[in-house]
């Protein structure tokens, strides 16, 4: 079959490569790209700016009949809609990673992680911590901890195997558990729920 | 608490922004000034009507709707007669993800530009066809990478969710207790760390 159709050349393609980017890494947050997000903020500013001008030359060339610049505004103007798309969604889409990270993870991001985020999530992050504890404060007498029993406990007891050299982790009632990796121990269900999810110990089910 | 979205193409849906980046062919039927950057076969200032060239979804959409269309939308190859009549044959043999990474969301759009109704008919058709194989496939494989090659991405969307759902269902008709899991992003997070590591 001949190729009768050329590719349209790459332009207006940088927001793309964010929704890219994304894409690529499921269930992780890449690094923030500043440099390329600010470069669609000027692709965006640009295109902007010629729409307006050739709006004005239109309207002047109305009246000599020449040439309508109408396509090429729609041409540019779809292009501004889609920059924009792209931008919302790379945004969108890291908030709702970020905000799953401070269910799964706590309320405490490991450094490597903390770093992909850029300073405007950081603070999204914090205020997003505060307002769910604070919502938890509110509910009943003494406030719930909505972040565990995410499954129906069946026993009070659980047996768990440790995964890393944890060290000494204190119980609510006081006695000191010594965590070591490979070791065994049988332990109240919701002590050891936030320890399992953050990955410190495997829950045995035999 | 899932990252997943809903699957009806929504404004923030990276699957939908995606499928509407895949190439229509198209002829100008108006200049465009100052536009000449998207042909890549001329120097030209600007887009001379009668010029063919393949552009993104999103583009044409905006281009082909109003009084005056700037561009008249052709149907792409794999939604053409010839390539109809290999899914009318049999749709399970196909491997779709060659034909389109977005077939199925892609073509619901290049429906709009057919109006004979053919692609429509054929996305049923071949959506209906292959949906008995593919939650077959769902339910009797385990952890096979190969048997979804032939998926496109909506199908293997639907593959991942079925066959975590019966491997769910195993396990709870094993054993009723739910046990405890480490959370899905901190597990990726460990896998990751391990790499570096090595």
């Amino acid at each position: 079959m001949a190729l009768r159709y050329s590719n349209c050349r790459n332009v207006w393609r940088k927001a793309l490569e964010l929704i890219k980017e994304l894409d690529r890494c499921t269930g992780t947050l890449p690094p923030y790209n500043s440099d390329l997000v600010s470069e669609v903020n000027n692709e965006i500013k640009h295109l902007i700016e010629s729409n307006l001008e050739d709006a004005r030359l239109d309207e002047e060339n109305r009246s000599s009949g020449d040439v309508s610049l109408l396509p090429t505004i729609i041409c540019r103007h779809s292009a501004i809609a889609r920059n924009f798309r792209c931008l919302l969604a790379y945004h969108y889409n890291r908030l709702r990673c970020i905000r799953t990270m401070r269910w799964e993870f706590g309320g405490i991001l490991p450094p490597d992680i903390k770093e992909n985020l850029s300073q405007l999530e950081l603070e999204w992050f914090s205020k997003y911590s505060n307002s769910l504890a604070q919502y938890m404060r509110s509910v009943g007498e003494e406030g719930i901890n909505l972040t565990v029993n995410l499954k129906p406990p069946k026993s009070v007891h659980i047996e768990v195997r440790c995964l890393v050299d944890y060290g000494k982790y204190e119980m609510n009632n006081g006695t000191i558990v010594f965590l070591k990796k490979n070791t065994r121990h049988f332990l109240p269900r919701l002590e050891c729920e936030e320890l399992i999810r953050q990955g410190v110990f495997e829950h045995v089910v035999s | 608490m899932s990252l997943q979205l809903s699957y009806s193409p929504n404004y923030f849906s990276i699957d939908d922004i995606l499928a509407t980046q895949e190439r229509i062919p198209c002829k100008f039927s108006v200049n465009v000034p100052k536009l000449g950057i998207l042909n890549p076969s001329s120097d030209e200032k600007d887009l001379k009507a009668g010029t063919e060239l393949e552009l993104p979804l999103w583009l044409v959409q905006g281009l082909s709707t109003g009084r005056q269309p700037a561009v008249v939308p052709e149907l792409p190859n794999v939604y053409k007669e010839g390539y109809r009549e290999i899914l009318k044959a049999d749709a399970c043999a196909v491997d779709l993800h060659k034909f389109n990474l977005y077939y199925y969301e892609f073509g619901s759009y290049v429906r709009n530009f057919d109006r004979k109704n053919n692609v429509a008919d054929i996305l049923l058709h071949t959506f209906t066809t292959r949906f008995r194989h593919l939650m077959d496939l769902a339910d009797n494989t385990f952890q096979d990478p190969n048997s979804i090659q032939k998926l496109d991405m909506l199908e293997r969307k639907l593959f991942k969710e079925a066959n975590e759902a019966k491997i769910k269902m195993n396990a709870w008709l094993k054993n009723s207790e739910a046990p405890i899991e480490t959370a899905a992003m901190v597990m990726n997070h460990r896998k990751r760390k391990r790499v570096n590591v090595e």
